[in-house]
C-alpha cells in the first residue's frame, strides 16, 4: 500500500469475522473466519452457494444479525471505525447512510402499504434534517435517476403498482438516496426476469461511478459479477476459499469449487453440445462441517490427507492478491484447470494428473 | 366500488331472507311449544286455544305464515308498514321492544370493545417484541385462562368477589344494577363488570391473535429493509410492523361488533341487562316465535352489515385492496 493509506484506510476491512447462531440443533457456523478489504469506489463480488454465509456476512457489516443468540466476532472497520463494536444508536446512524442496502426480492422488501415516494422520503428524513417537502422531491429526483418514467407520478404509486425491475429501481433509489459511500447488493438481480437484470446491473454500475460509491454484490451467479466486480470472493460453507480479481477468477482460478462454478454457467461462446457439469452433492450443514477440508466430500480431487487437515488462504506463488484455500499442490492445480478448459471431464482430468502422478 | 357495494348489497338483502326462512322453519314447522297452549294458560278449553290460535294466525298454513310474516316487516309491501309482530307472551309489538332494548346493548358493547382494544394491543405488542420473556409468558398464560373462562362462569365469580350487594369485597354495583340505575354515570359504573367480564375474552383473543401476526410481521423482508434504512427500531415497530400486523384485526373487530350488537346474550343474562341478548334469550325460553324472529333478525342484519362496512373499510386500509 502506498503512504496515502496510512492517512485513509480502506472503505470496509473485514477481519476474521465469524457470525455463530445457537440454536437448539447446535451452533450454526454461518461465518467462520472470512477477511476482505475493499477500497473506495472499487467493486467486490461474494459469489456461493446458498447457505455459504454471503448474505449473513453482509447483513452482520450492517448490524442487522445482532440477536440474543448470534455470536460475532473479529473485525468490521468501515472508514476506520470499527462497526461490530458499535453501540446499536451508532451503527443506525450509519445504516442507511453510509452503508446502504438492496435486497432479493423487491416486492416483499418494500412495504405495501405506503407509497413508494413515502419509504424513499422516509428513509432520507431517518438521516438528514429536512422538510417532508424537500424529502419528498428528493424522492422523485431519486427516482428520476433510477431511469422511472414519469418520477412524480411514480413516487405516489404502491409497490404493488410496480413491475419486478421498477421495484427494483426503487430499491436502488431508496438505497442511494442519502448518497451512500458503500452499496450492498445482496442478490439483486435473482427475482428477476434475465432481460431486466442486464438493465439492473448496468443501473447500479452508472449509478456507482456518477456516486463514486464502493458495492458489494453478494450473488450465486457468478455471470452477475463478471461485468462489474473488481474483485471475486468464493465463499463455501463459511468461509472465503478463493479471492483474486475478476480476471483471475475467469482465466486462471485455482479452487476445485471454483471450477465447478465456472462450469456449471451455460456459456454462448463454446460448442452447444458441450455438456454443463453440475458440482456434486449438496452444501454442507453449517452445524456439522466435514473434517479437514469443508469441500472435500463434494471436490473430484480429493485425497486421503484431505479429510484431516483443514486449509487455510494461501497466496498463490507468483501472483498479486490472488489467494486460495486448498490442499493440493499448486503444479497440480495449474495442470488440473488446463485440463478442464481443454474440454476434460472433472474424472478424466482426475485420472490424468493426479493419478497419473502416482503412478 | 359502488358498483360492488351494489351487488353485496343484494346480497345481504338475499342473506337475510335466507335467515328469516331458517329461523322460520326451526321454532314454527319443526314441532317445538304449541304457542297458542303457552298463551291460554291453565287447562284452557280447546275453544280458547282454536280462538288464539286463528287470532295469531297460526292456522293458517305454514307457507302463508312465512309470506304474511315477510309482508309485515317489509315496508310498503303488505298491510300495515314494518311490522315485527306482537310478542305471544304479553302482545307487545315486537319491534319497539327491540329498540328501546338496542341502546342497553350498543352501550355494553361500546365500552366492552374499547376496553379490550386498549388492553389487547398493547399486551399482543409488548410480548410480540419481547417473545420468551417472562412479561410475555405471564401476558399469555393470562389470556389463556380468560380465553378458556366462559362469561357465565367469570360474571358469577366477579359478582361473587365484587358485587356491592352479595360480594366478598363491596365493590361495585352488580347484578340488575343496570336495569335500576339513572343516568349516564350511574349507568357506566353499573357497566363496570358487564364490560370486563364481556371484553376478557375478547381482550385475550385479541391479544394473542396480535402477537401471533406481530410475529410473523417482524420476519418480513420489508422489516428489514425498514432496519437497513437506519429508522429507530420504535419507528420500525409501530410504523411498518404494527402497521401491517394490526389489519387483520379490522376483520375480527367488526364481525365481533355485529355479533355483539346482535345481543350479547350470556353477559346480558348473569347480569341482568335488558338487551337484545337478554331479550331473545327469555324469547326461547318461552317459545315466542315473533319476538326470537326479530331478535335474530336483528342479530344477523347487524353481522351482515359490518362484514360489509370492514370489506369496504379494507380498501381504505389496504392499498393492494381494489373493488
Amino acid at each position: 500500500m502506498t503512504a496515502t493509506s496510512a492517512v485513509k484506510p480502506p472503505l470496509l476491512e473485514v477481519e476474521d469475522l465469524r457470525v455463530h447462531f445457537e440454536t437448539d440443533d447446535g451452533t450454526v457456523r454461518a461465518v467462520d473466519g472470512i477477511s476482505y478489504t475493499l477500497e473506495r469506489g472499487q467493486t467486490l463480488g461474494i459469489v456461493g452457494e446458498s447457505g455459504s454465509g454471503k448474505s449473513v456476512s453482509s447483513l452482520t457489516v450492517m448490524g442487522l444479525t445482532r440477536s440474543r443468540n448470534a455470536r460475532i466476532s473479529g473485525s468490521v472497520r468501515f472508514d476506520g471505525k470499527e462497526l461490530l463494536s458499535a453501540s446499536d444508536d451508532e451503527i443506525r446512524s450509519i445504516r442507511g447512510d453510509d452503508v446502504a442496502m438492496i435486497f432479493q426480492d423487491p416486492l416483499s422488501s418494500l412495504h405495501p402499504f405506503y407509497k413508494v415516494g413515502w419509504q424513499i422520503a422516509e428513509a432520507v428524513r431517518a438521516h438528514r434534517e429536512v422538510s417532508k417537502a424537500q424529502a419528498w422531491d428528493r424522492a422523485v429526483e431519486m427516482l428520476g435517476l433510477v431511469g422511472m418514467p414519469e418520477p412524480r407520478r411514480r413516487a405516489d404509486s404502491y409497490p404493488h403498482e410496480f413491475s419486478g425491475g421498477m421495484r427494483q429501481r426503487a430499491m436502488i433509489a431508496m438505497a442511494l438516496a442519502n448518497d451512500p459511500k458503500l452499496l450492498i447488493a445482496d442478490e439483486p438481480t435473482t427475482a428477476l426476469d434475465v432481460t431486466v437484470q442486464a438493465q439492473i446491473l448496468e443501473l447500479i454500475e452508472r449509478l456507482q461511478r456518477e456516486f463514486d460509491t464502493a458495492v458489494v454484490v453478494i450473488t450465486h451467479d457468478l455471470g452477475v459479477v463478471a461485468e462489474m466486480a473488481d474483485e471475486i470472493a468464493v465463499m463455501y460453507a463459511g468461509r472465503i476459499v478463493e479471492r483474486a480479481s475478476a480476471d483471475t477468477i475467469f482465466t486462471a482460478p485455482q479452487h476445485p469449487y471454483t471450477w465447478g462454478l465456472l462450469s456449471s454457467i451455460p456459456r454462448l461462446d463454446t460448442p452447444r453440445d458441450e455438456q454443463l457439469v453440475p458440482i456434486p452433492g449438496r452444501p454442507p450443514s453449517l452445524i456439522q462441517l466435514p473434517t479437514g477440508c469443508s469441500f472435500h466430500p463434494r471436490c473430484p480431487y480429493v485425497q486421503e490427507a484431505h479429510r484431516r487437515i483443514d486449509p487455510q488462504l494461501q497466496p498463490v506463488a507468483g501472483e498479486r492478491d490472488h489467494v486460495v484455500a486448498c490442499l493440493l499442490e499448486q503444479d497440480v492445480r495449474r495442470r488440473l484447470w488446463r485440463e478442464l478448459q481443454s474440454g476434460a471431464a472433472p474424472s478424466a482430468a482426475r485420472e490424468d494428473v493426479i493419478e497419473g502422478d502416482a503412478a | 366500488m359502488a358498483a360492488y357495494i351494489v351487488r353485496r348489497l343484494v346480497w345481504v338483502v338475499f342473506l337475510l331472507f335466507m335467515i328469516t326462512l331458517i329461523t322460520f322453519v326451526i321454532f314454527s314447522v319443526l314441532p317445538s311449544g304449541d304457542p297458542a297452549v303457552l298463551r291460554a294458560g291453565r287447562q284452557p278449553s280447546p275453544q280458547l286455544i282454536a280462538t288464539i290460535r286463528h287470532e295469531l294466525g297460526l292456522d293458517k298454513s305454514k307457507p302463508v305464515q312465512f309470506i304474511d310474516y315477510l309482508g309485515d316487516i317489509l315496508p310498503f309491501l303488505g298491510h300495515n308498514g314494518v311490522d315485527f309482530g306482537y310478542s305471544y307472551q304479553n302482545s307487545e309489538p315486537v319491534l319497539p321492544a327491540i329498540l328501546t332494548r338496542l341502546p342497553n346493548t350498543i352501550f355494553l358493547t361500546a365500552g366492552a370493545v374499547i376496553l379490550w382494544l386498549l388492553v389487547a394491543i398493547p399486551v399482543g405488542v409488548i410480548s410480540a417484541i419481547k417473545t420468551g420473556s417472562w412479561l410475555d409468558r405471564l401476558f399469555m398464560t393470562l389470556a389463556l385462562i380468560f380465553v378458556s373462562a366462559p362469561v357465565y362462569f367469570l360474571g358469577l365469580v366477579v359478582l361473587y368477589l365484587f358485587a356491592n350487594d352479595i360480594g366478598v369485597i363491596h365493590l361495585l354495583p352488580g347484578n340488575s344494577a343496570y336495569t335500576n340505575a339513572h343516568g349516564f354515570f350511574q349507568k357506566a359504573k353499573a357497566l363496570i363488570m358487564p364490560w370486563c367480564v364481556l371484553a376478557a375474552s375478547f381482550a385475550a383473543i385479541y391479544a394473542r391473535f396480535l402477537r401471533g401476526n406481530l410475529i410473523d410481521t417482524m420476519q418480513e423482508d420489508y422489516i428489514r429493509t425498514a432496519r437497513a434504512k437506519g429508522l429507530s427500531e420504535r419507528r420500525v415497530i409501530f410504523r411498518h410492523a404494527v402497521r401491517a400486523a394490526i389489519t387483520p384485526i379490522v376483520t375480527l373487530l367488526g364481525l365481533d361488533i355485529g355479533l355483539l350488537l346482535g345481543g350479547a346474550i350470556l353477559t346480558e343474562t348473569v347480569f341482568n341487562i335488558q338487551g337484545i341478548g337478554r331479550f331473545a334469550y327469555q324469547a326461547i325460553t318461552d317459545s315466542d316465535l315473533p319476538v326470537i324472529q326479530g331478535t335474530v333478525l336483528f342479530g344477523a342484519f347487524f353481522i351482515v352489515i359490518m362484514s360489509l362496512i370492514v370489506d369496504i373499510l379494507y380498501a381504505f386500509i389496504d392499498p393492494r385492496v381494489r373493488y
